[in-house]
C-alpha cells in the first residue's frame, strides 16, 4: 500500500440469503484519484459501496480508511456515524433532501447540534461559499430545495457531503438522473475537487463518461471483481469484454427449425417519459421454436417493449400481432388470452402477492377457469390438489401451499411464476430478466424450462441484462438501445458490447 | 441497542392475542381518569357490566346498539381489506337513512314482505352510490379517497339538516327538524316484546356471514383481496383493478347505507339528524379491532356497543361523565395499532460487538 492511499477495502463480502451480493472484493482508492465502479444491474457494484457507508454489515473483511494526517485506521463497520466521522461522504441515486428547507439548511442539517445551528449559520455560509468557489458547485443557497432542479439537488448533496469535510466521496449512479450537459458540468467540478485532494469512487454502467472522467476502472461482475485497469490503457472493447465476462462458454442448445412467427411487431411506438419507457419504431418478429434475446445496457426502452407485450401499455403507434392475430386491446387479460405467458421483471412486486397463499398465486392469471371456480365461488379443494401437484412438478419449495407467497426464497418465487405461466401453454413467453438474483440452481432450472417451452413449440422473447444468458440461451440476438432494436446478427461479446453501448460495429 | 426486524409470519395466537389485549389494557387503562375524577373504579367496572349483563333488557339494548355498529364496522372492514380507505361510512349512514324516509314514509305503501325489503335495498343503493362516487373520482382522477369520503360526511350532514327543514320535514312535526314516521308496512320486525331489540340485528349478522363467505370464497373476494395485498401484481395478473374498487365501494357504501336503515325502520321510526352518534367513524374502530376480520367484526361490534351502553348505565349511576365510553373505544384503537406493530415485528436486544 503506498503513502497516499486514502481507502482500502480488505476482502470485504455479503451473502443475501443464498445470494452472494459481493465476493472478497478488494478495492483501493488513492488521494485525489477518480475510481470507476462499473458493473451490470445486480452485480454488486450498491451493495459494496452500502458496506462502505456502514449500511450494511459485511459478513467477512475489513474496510480501513485514512486519517487526517494520512495514516490508514479500521473503519467501525455498520455504522454510518463512523463512516461519515472517517471523512466518507455518499450521495445516493434518490436524493435525501428536506424539500422544504433551503439549500444551506439542508447542507448544515445533521452536522451541528441543533441549538448551535442559529449563531454558526454565519460561518457556516462562508465555508459553503468557500466550498462553492473551489469546486464551481454552484447552487442557490437561500432557495428551498422543492424549488431546484435535479442537476442543482445533486450539487446540494455533494456540497452537503463537502461540508461535513468528507475527504472520499462515493457517488451512485450521478448521471442517471442527468441531462448530458449537466453530467459534463458535474465532472469538470469533480476534477476540480479532485485537485484539491477529494478522492472520487462512481458507480456507473456508462462506458462512455467512464474512459472520459475516471483515472482507474475496477469492473464488478456477479459480486467479484473481475478486474481493474487504468483508464488510460482501456478502450471500450477490452472494457466490455470484463463487463459481459469472457470465461463462461455458451451452453450447448440443439438447434431447432423456427416455425411460424408468434409475435409480429411492425414500427411500433411508445412515447414514454424518458428513454426506459420509450420505444422508437421498432420491428421484432419471435417465431414458434425460437428465443429471441434482447440484449441491452438498462434503461434502453427495455422497460416500454416488456410493458407493451404484458398488456400494461398501449403503443403510440404501429401494430402488434399474437400468432397473426392482431392486438386491440392492450390489458393484460387481453394478452393473457391471445397466449402471452408473462414473467415480470419485478418477480415480487408484479409477479406475486406476497400476503396471499402460493396456492392462490398459482391460480391468479385464470380466475374464470373451470377448473378454478364455478359460479363466482373458488374450488378450494381441486385449487389446493393442483396447486400441490404443480409445486412438485416445478420443484417449489417452501412451507407448504396454504403459506402466504412471501415466504418463498427468490428462486422458489421465481419457479412459481414459471409454473403460473408454463401451465397455460402460452404461445409466447416474456421473460424479463427471469434470472435476476437469483442463485445457480434457479438460474439453470428457468434456462431450462425457457428451452424446454421453446421445444414444445411456444416463442421466447428474452429480455436480459446479462448477456452471457442471452447468449447461452437466445437464437438470435437483438440489440436494444436508445428505444430501438438492431439485429445483433453475432454472438460475439465484444461486438455485442459495443452495440449495446450504441457503437455500431 | 434493540433491534426491530420484520416477523415472517405472526403466529396466530398473536393475531387473535392482540386485539383481545388491546381491548383489556383500553378498560384498564380508563381507570386512571376514573379514579382522577374521584370514582371508586371497581364500583364503577361493577355498575359498567351491570349496565350491559344485568338484566334481559339491559342485554339486548346493548345488542341494539351493536347492530348498527356491525354494518358500518363491515363497511369499514371490506373496504380497507382492498386498501380502499372509505372514511365516510357516517355520510353513507345518513344516505342510507335519508332515502328509507324519502321512499318509506308514505310514498309507496306495500305489505311489509315487500315494503322491508324495497326499503332495505333504496338505503342500500343510496349508500353504495356515496361511496362510488369519490371511488370513481380516485379511480379516474388519483383523488385521496381519505379526504374525500371524511368531507362528504360534512357535506351530507348539511344536506340531512337542509332536507329535514325542507322536503322531508314532517309536516306534524310541530316545527321540529325531523322527517315525517316510516309507515307501519316498512318498520322492522322486534324481536322480542317490550325490547326496542329488531331485526337489524338478524340482517346484520347475516352479512357478517355472508361478507366472511365471500370474501375466503369467491371470485370476487379474491380479487378484493389482491387488489389490496398488491394492486401491481394484481392488474398484472389480469385482475381489473379499477373494476374491483368499484365493486367493494357500492358494497361498503350499501353496508354503511343499511346501518341507516336499520336505525331509521327498527329503532327511531323517523329520521332527525342526531340519529347517529358517531357509528359511521367508531365502525373504523370496530373494523380495526376485529383485525379486518367480517366475523371478528361481531365480537369487536358487541364489546364496543358494551362499553357504550355500559358506561351510560355507569355514568347515571356515579355521577361520571359518559365521555370515558368515547376514552375506552379510542383507546382501544390505538392500542391495537401499537399491538398490531408489536405483533408484526421481533424485537430482539442485541449487545454491540466491540471492534
Amino acid at each position: 500500500m503506498t503513502e497516499n492511499t486514502v481507502l482500502a477495502l480488505n476482502g470485504l463480502s455479503k451473502r443475501f440469503g443464498s445470494v452472494v451480493a459481493n465476493d472478497a472484493v478488494n478495492l483501493t482508492l488513492k488521494r485525489g484519484e477518480v475510481l470507476a465502479l462499473l458493473g451490470e444491474n445486480g452485480a454488486g457494484k450498491t451493495t459494496l459501496m452500502n458496506m462502505l457507508f456502514g449500511h450494511y454489515l459485511p459478513d467477512t473483511g475489513s474496510v480501513d480508511v485514512a486519517d487526517g494526517h494520512g495514516r490508514l485506521r479500521p473503519l467501525t463497520l455498520g455504522h454510518p456515524q463512523a463512516a461519515l466521522a472517517a471523512g466518507i461522504g455518499m450521495v445516493h441515486q434518490h436524493f435525501a433532501l428536506a424539500e422544504n428547507l433551503t439549500a444551506l439548511d439542508n447542507i448544515l442539517l445533521g452536522g451541528e447540534s441543533l441549538l448551535s445551528w442559529r449563531q454558526n449559520r454565519r460561518a457556516a455560509r462562508t465555508k459553503v461559499q468557500g466550498i462553492i468557489e473551489r469546486s464551481g458547485l454552484a447552487a442557490p443557497l437561500d432557495e428551498p430545495v422543492g424549488n431546484l432542479s435535479v442537476g442543482e439537488r445533486q450539487r446540494v448533496e455533494i456540497l452537503k457531503a463537502l461540508y461535513h469535510d468528507a475527504r472520499i466521496l462515493v457517488l451512485d449512479e450521478p448521471t442517471a438522473v442527468l441531462t448530458p450537459q449537466e453530467a459534463d458540468t458535474l465532472f469538470e467540478n469533480i476534477g476540480a475537487m479532485t485537485r484539491d485532494g477529494l478522492s472520487v469512487i462512481f458507480i456507473s454502467h456508462k462506458l462512455r463518461e467512464v474512459l472520459a472522467f475516471s483515472h482507474r476502472i475496477a469492473v464488478l461482475r456477479h459480486g467479484k471483481k473481475v478486474g481493474e485497469i487504468a483508464t488510460a490503457e482501456a478502450d471500450e472493447q477490452i472494457i466490455a469484454r470484463m463487463m459481459v465476462g469472457a470465461d463462461t462458454e455458451v451452453a450447448p442448445h440443439p438447434a431447432m427449425e423456427t416455425g411460424a412467427p408468434v409475435l409480429q411487431m411492425t414500427s411500433l411506438r411508445v412515447r414514454g417519459s424518458n428513454a426506459r419507457t420509450s420505444l422508437n419504431g421498432v420491428d421484432l418478429t419471435v417465431h414458434a421454436h425460437e428465443i429471441v434475446g434482447i440484449a441491452g445496457v438498462s434503461g434502453n426502452g427495455q422497460t416500454a417493449l416488456a410493458q407493451v407485450v404484458s398488456g400494461l401499455v398501449a403503443p403510440d403507434g404501429g401494430d402488434i400481432r399474437i400468432e397473426d392475430a392482431p392486438i386491440r386491446h392492450f390489458t393484460p387479460p387481453a394478452m393473457l388470452k391471445a397466449g402471452v405467458g408473462r414473467i415480470p421483471e419485478d418477480r415480487n412486486h408484479d409477479g406475486i402477492i406476497g400476503a396471499m397463499s402460493v396456492a392462490e398465486n398459482l391460480i391468479i392469471e385464470r380466475l374464470d377457469a373451470p377448473e378454478v371456480s364455478a359460479k363466482g365461488f373458488l374450488r378450494q379443494a381441486e385449487i389446493r390438489n393442483h396447486a400441490k401437484t404443480l409445486c412438485t412438478e416445478y420443484d417449489v419449495r417452501g412451507p407448504g401451499v396454504d403459506a402466504p407467497a412471501r415466504l418463498l426464497s427468490g428462486g422458489n418465487v421465481q419457479k412459481l411464476i414459471l409454473a403460473r405461466v408454463f401451465e397455460a401453454a402460452p404461445r409466447l413467453i416474456l421473460a424479463n430478466q427471469p434470472t435476476r438474483g437469483l442463485d445457480l440452481g434457479a438460474t439453470n432450472e428457468v434456462g431450462r424450462r425457457l428451452l424446454e417451452a421453446r421445444a414444445k413449440g411456444s416463442g421466447v422473447l428474452l429480455i436480459s441484462e446479462d448477456l452471457d444468458e442471452i447468449l447461452a440461451l437466445s437464437d438470435r440476438v437483438v440489440v436494444i438501445h436508445d428505444g430501438q432494436l438492431i439485429e445483433a446478427n453475432t454472438k460475439d461479446r465484444a461486438q455485442i458490447g459495443l452495440m449495446m453501448a450504441g457503437e455500431h460495429a | 441497542m434493540i433491534r426491530i426486524e420484520p416477523r415472517e409470519a405472526p403466529s396466530r395466537l398473536l393475531t387473535l392475542g392482540v386485539p383481545v389485549v388491546s381491548a383489556i389494557l383500553a378498560l384498564a387503562l380508563a381507570a386512571i381518569p376514573l379514579a382522577l375524577a374521584g370514582a371508586d373504579v371497581f364500583a364503577a367496572y361493577g355498575f359498567m357490566a351491570k349496565g350491559v349483563f344485568g338484566s334481559v333488557f339491559a342485554f339486548t339494548e346493548m345488542l341494539t346498539r351493536a347492530s348498527p355498529l356491525i354494518f358500518t364496522g363491515l363497511a369499514a372492514t371490506l373496504a380497507f381489506r382492498a386498501k380502499l380507505w372509505n372514511i365516510g361510512g357516517e355520510g353513507q349512514f345518513y344516505l342510507g337513512a335519508m332515502a328509507a324516509v324519502a321512499v318509506g314514509t308514505g310514498w309507496v305503501e306495500a305489505p311489509p314482505i315487500v315494503m322491508i325489503p324495497f326499503i332495505l335495498l333504496i338505503g342500500a343503493a343510496a349508500g353504495g352510490i356515496g361511496m362510488a362516487v369519490p371511488t370513481y373520482l380516485k379511480t379516474r382522477f388519483g383523488a385521496d379517497e381519505v379526504v374525500t369520503t371524511l368531507l362528504l360526511n360534512f357535506i351530507i350532514l348539511i344536506f340531512l339538516q337542509m332536507m329535514l327543514q325542507g322536503p322531508l320535514k314532517d309536516p306534524m312535526g310541530m316545527g321540529w327538524p325531523q322527517s315525517a314516521p316510516i309507515i307501519d308496512q316498512g318498520v322492522l320486525p322486534q324481536l322480542l316484546p317490550r325490547m326496542r331489540i329488531h331485526a337489524g340485528l338478524i340482517l346484520a349478522l347475516g352479512l357478517a356471514v355472508i361478507a366472511h363467505i365471500a370474501l375466503s370464497r369467491t371470485v370476487w373476494g379474491f380479487k378484493l383481496r389482491a387488489v389490496g395485498e398488491n394492486a401491481a401484481a394484481a392488474l398484472h395478473a389480469g385482475i381489473g383493478v379499477k373494476r374491483t374498487l368499484m365493486g367493494v365501494a357500492m358494497v361498503s357504501g350499501a353496508l354503511a347505507g343499511l346501518a341507516g336503515v336499520s336505525e331509521v325502520a327498527g329503532l327511531k321510526g323517523y329520521l332527525t339528524n342526531d340519529l347517529s352518534p358517531g357509528y359511521g367513524y367508531t365502525g373504523i374502530v370496530v373494523a380495526m379491532l376485529a383485525g379486518l376480520s367480517p366475523l371478528g367484526v361481531v365480537v369487536s361490534a358487541l364489546f364496543i356497543a358494551s362499553v357504550f351502553v355500559g358506561a351510560d348505565t355507569m355514568s347515571r349511576a356515579m355521577g361520571v361523565s359518559s365521555y370515558l365510553a368515547d376514552l375506552v373505544v379510542s383507546m382501544s384503537l390505538l392500542c391495537v395499532l401499537i399491538g398490531g406493530f408489536v405483533a408484526r415485528y421481533k424485537f430482539t436486544r442485541v449487545t454491540r460487538e466491540a471492534t
